[in-house]
C-alpha cells in the first residue's frame, strides 16, 4: 500500500522535473555537481556559517576526516554504479563483485610497486588501463561458462570466485604477499601550482575530486549505453530471458557485455583505490564489502543510476556521519560494528515492502507490481 | 605436483576425504531439499549449520564439559552425544524455519522475482552470522574433547579412527533415514509432489506451505547433525565458519545434481575426496580451491550434476 503511494509521489516529482525547462534542469544539475566538488573544503562550511568543530549537525563527519570519508563514499558509489549495470540492468546476481575490484587494485600494485615480484616499476597511470583490462577479461572468462546457465548458479560461482581471490591473496608466500601486502604503490601523477605533488599522502581531497570526475564520466557512458540498443536488450533479458531470445536478442552476448562492463568499472575503482592507499593487503578485500555494494544497489533502487548513487552514499557516508552525530548528543554509536547486521536487516525488510528501492526504476517497479498482481491468493513457488 | 605424496598416502587421504565429505554431504542435503522444492539457493543455510555448532557447544557446556575436562565414560558420553544431536538439530531446524517464515514466505505471497529471493537469502545469512559475531565478540570457541581419537583398525596401511567411523556411521544412518522418509512416507510424497509441480500438488490437496516448512525442518535437522560432527571432528567453532563450508556444501550439491538427495551424498563424498587428493598433489594450501574449480568445470560440461535427477522425479 505505502509503496504505491510513494511511487505516485516520486512519479510526481519525476514529472515535475521533466516538465521544467531544459535550461533550469541543466543549471540544477550543474549546481549539484559544483556542490559535490566544494563539499570537502573547509572554507565552504565557514562560508555557510557552520565552522568546523562547532556543535552543529553538519554534513561533514566530525569523528573522521571528511575528505577521506567522501573518498571512500565515492569508491562505493562508483562500485554501486558498476554493479548496477550487472544487477539492475541485466538482472544478473553478481556476488563476487569485490573480486574484480581486488583484481584491479592488485594489478596496479604488482605492476607499479618496486616491492612487487614483477619488478616492472610502471608509472601509476600506465597501469590503470591494464588493470581495467584485466578485470574485464577475467569477467569474460568467468562469465563465459556460467552465464549460459541458470541465473542463480552465477551467484554462487561469482561468490566462489571472489573467495578464491581472497584466499589466494591471504597467502603469505604467494604473489600477493598475504597480510604483509604490497607497499609503495605510486600515487597518481601531477604537480600543483605550488610545486608540490598534486596527489599526496595527507590530503584526500584530490583523490575525491579525481573519483568524482571519474564517476561523472562513467555515468555519462553508462547512461548512453543504457539508452541504446544494448540497454534495451538488457531490459528485455531482465524481464523475460526466453522471450528476449525468441525475439532475436542474443541474450548470452549481452549478458556477457553487462558482466564485463561491471567488472571493468570495478577494476577501475580498484586501480584508483590502490593509487590512493599506496599499500594494499588481503584484509582490504573481505566478502562483507561485496555484500555492502550489493546492499547499496538494492537499497537505492536497482536499475536506476540515481538509485545506485544514493545507495552507495547511504551505505558508507551515513554510518560515518552517525558516528559523529552520536558524539554530539553523547551517544556512543559505533556504526561500523553493526553495519553489516543493519544492512542485512534493511535488505530483508526492503525486499518485502519496497523491492524497487528508494529511487526506483519506473520500469522495474512496474514489473514487480505486475508480478504482485499476478500472485494467486494462495502462494506460488518462485519459478525461473 | 607431488605424486609421491598423493600415491604414498592414498589410503589415508581417501579416508579423511570421506570423513570430511560426509559433513559436506549432510549440509548439502539442506541446499538440495530447498532447491528441489523452491528453486532457491538458500544462502542462509550455511548459518543454519553455524547455529548448530554453537548449540552443540552450549549443550556440552550446560552438561558441565569444558576444554579441560577429561573424556567421559561411555554412559555419560552417549548422553552428551545424543543430547548434543537433539539440541543441535532442533536449533538448526528452528533457525531454518524462522528464516522461511520471516523472510521467504512474505516474498512468495507477493510473487516476488527470483532475484529478490536470492538477495533476501544473502541478507538473512548476514544477519544471522553478524548477530552471532557480535554476540560472541567474533572469537573462536574450542570444544571439549569428548572422544579421544584412537585408531580402530588399518586398511592398506591407513589407520581408521573411532571418530571417522562415528562420522561416517551417523551420516549414512541420517542419509538412509531421509531417503526413506522422502521416498516412502506420506509427507515425503507431499514433498515430491510439490517439487514436481507446486500448483498441481496444491490442487490435489497438498498443503504447500506445510510441505515447504517441512523441507526447511528436514534441511535444518541434517545441518544440525552435520554441525555436531564438525564440532567433534574439528574441535572449534566461530561465527563465520558457515561461510566457506556452506559454499563447499553447495558445490557438493551441484556436483551430485541439485535437487537430488542421493546426489548430495555422492557430491559431498566426491568433493571431500577431491579436496584431499588435491591437497596431496599440490599442497594443503590449494585445498579450498578444489571445490570451486570442480564446480566451474562441472557447470561447463554437465550443468545438471552427476546424477542430475530432480527431487520431483525420484521414484516412489
Amino acid at each position: 500500500m505505502t509503496a504505491t503511494v510513494n511511487d505516485k509521489r516520486s512519479a510526481g516529482i519525476r514529472t515535475r522535473w521533466a516538465a521544467m525547462p531544459k535550461q533550469v534542469r541543466w543549471v540544477a544539475v550543474a549546481a549539484l555537481i559544483v556542490f559535490l566538488y566544494v563539499l570537502p573544503n573547509k572554507w565552504f562550511y565557514e562560508y555557510l556559517g557552520f565552522p568546523i568543530g562547532s556543535k552543529y549537525f553538519a554534513l561533514y563527519t566530525t569523528s573522521s576526516d571528511f575528505a577521506g570519508v567522501l573518498f571512500d563514499t565515492s569508491v562505493f558509489v562508483l562500485l554501486a554504479v558498476g554493479l548496477n549495470v550487472v544487477v539492475g540492468f541485466a538482472g544478473l546476481l553478481d556476488l563476487g563483485y569485490f573480486g574484480f575490484y581486488a583484481l584491479g587494485a592488485y594489478t596496479v600494485a604488482l605492476l607499479t610497486s618496486p616491492e612487487s615480484r614483477f619488478g616492472t616499476n610502471w608509472p601509476w597511470l600506465a597501469a590503470v588501463p591494464l588493470a581495467v583490462m584485466v578485470a574485464m577479461i577475467s569477467g569474460v572468462i568467468l562469465g563465459g561458462p556460467t552465464l549460459r546457465l541458470r541465473g542463480d548458479y552465477l551467484a554462487i560461482v561469482t561468490l566462489g570466485f571472489a573467495e578464491m581471490i581472497r584466499l589466494y591473496a591471504a597467502r603469505q608466500d604467494g604473489l600477493l604477499q598475504g597480510q604483509r601486502g604490497i607497499p609503495a604503490i605510486p600515487h597518481p601523477p601531477g604537480t600543483g601550482s605550488d610545486g608540490k605533488p598534486l596527489f599526496g599522502v595527507a590530503d584526500s581531497k584530490p583523490y575525491y575530486w579525481l573519483m568524482l570526475t571519474l564517476i561523472l564520466v562513467v555515468l555519462v557512458l553508462i547512461r548512453n549505453l543504457a539508452n541504446s540498443r544494448v540497454g534495451r536488450a538488457w531490459v528485455a533479458i531482465r524481464e523475460d530471458e526466453d522471450a528476449a531470445e525468441i525475439m532475436g536478442v542474443p541474450t548470452f552476448k549481452y549478458k556477457l557485455w553487462a558482466f564485463a562492463i561491471g567488472a571493468a568499472v570495478a577494476g577501475l575503482t580498484g586501480a584508483i583505490f590502490a593509487g590512493k592507499q599506496t599499500f594494499i593487503n588481503s584484509d582490504q578485500f573481505v566478502l562483507e564489502s561485496s555484500i555492502l555494494v550489493l546492499a547499496a544497489v538494492i537499497l537505492g533502487g536497482a536499475g536506476n543510476i540515481k538509485g545506485a548513487i544514493v545507495g552507495g552514499a547511504i551505505t558508507w557516508y551515513l554510518p560515518e556521519w552517525l558516528r559523529g552525530a552520536g558524539d554530539l548528543v553523547g551517544v556512543e554509536f559505533n556504526a561500523s560494528e553493526y553495519r553489516i547486521l543493519i544492512f542485512g536487516l534493511v535488505v530483508i525488510v526492503m525486499m518485502i515492502f519496497r523491492p524497487q528501492g528508494i529511487v526506483p526504476n519506473r520500469r522495474r517497479a512496474a514489473e514487480i507490481e505486475d508480478r504482485r498482481k499476478e500472485a494467486v491468493p494462495q502462494e506460488t513457488v518462485p519459478n525461473e | 605436483m607431488n605424486f609421491d605424496e598423493l600415491f604414498g598416502n592414498f589410503p589415508t587421504l581417501t579416508i579423511t576425504g570421506l570423513e570430511q565429505g560426509a559433513i559436506y554431504a549432510l549440509v548439502a542435503l539442506g541446499y538440495t531439499l530447498v532447491y528441489g522444492v523452491l528453486r532457491l539457493i538458500n544462502f542462509a543455510h550455511s548459518e543454519v549449520f553455524m547455529v548448530g555448532t554453537f548449540a552443540t557447544l552450549w549443550t556440552w557446556q550446560f552438561l558441565g564439559y569444558d576444554q579441560n575436562s577429561a573424556a567421559p565414560a561411555f554412559g555419560p558420553l552417549l548422553v552428551a552425544i545424543i543430547a548434543g544431536l537433539l539440541v543441535a538439530a532442533a536449533a538448526s531446524a528452528l533457525t531454518a524455519v524462522t528464516v522461511e517464515l520471516v523472510a521467504y514466505r512474505p516474498l512468495r505471497r507477493r510473487n516476488a522475482p527470483p532475484l529478490a529471493f536470492l538477495i533476501t537469502a544473502i541478507g538473512a545469512s548476514f544477519v544471522l552470522a553478524e548477530s552471532f559475531g557480535i554476540g560472541t565478540e567474533r572469537a573462536p570457541f574450542g570444544m571439549p574433547t569428548l572422544i579421544p581419537q584412537e585408531t580402530l583398525f588399518t586398511v592398506f596401511g591407513a589407520g581408521v579412527t573411532n571418530l571417522q567411523m562415528l562420522i561416517l556411521g551417523i551420516t549414512l544412518v541420517m542419509m538412509v533415514g531421509l531417503d526413506q522418509f522422502v521416498n516412502r512416507s506420506r509427507l515425503g510424497r507431499g514433498i515430491r509432489a510439490v517439487a514436481q509441480d507446486a500448483d498441481t500438488a496444491a490442487l490435489m490437496g497438498v498443503n504447500k506451505n506445510r510441505v515447504i516448512l517441512l523441507v526447511f525442518v528436514l534441511g535444518g535437522i541434517m545441518a544440525g547433525v552435520g554441525a555436531l560432527l564438525w564440532d567433534v571432528r574439528y574441535g572449534f567453532t566461530k561465527f563465520n565458519i558457515g561461510f566457506l563450508l556452506g559454499l563447499k556444501a553447495f558445490a557438493a550439491a551441484v556436483l551430485g545434481g541439485i535437487g537430488n538427495l542421493r546426489g548430495a551424498l555422492l557430491g559431498g563424498l566426491l568433493l571431500g575426496l577431491a579436496e584431499n587428493y588435491a591437497a596431496g598433489l599440490f599442497g594443503g594450501e590449494w585445498k579450498d580451491f578444489t571445490g570451486f574449480v570442480l564446480l566451474i568445470v562441472l557447470l561447463m560440461f554437465r550443468p545438471t550434476g552427476l546424477l542430475g535427477e530432480s527431487l520431483g522425479r525420484a521414484r516412489a
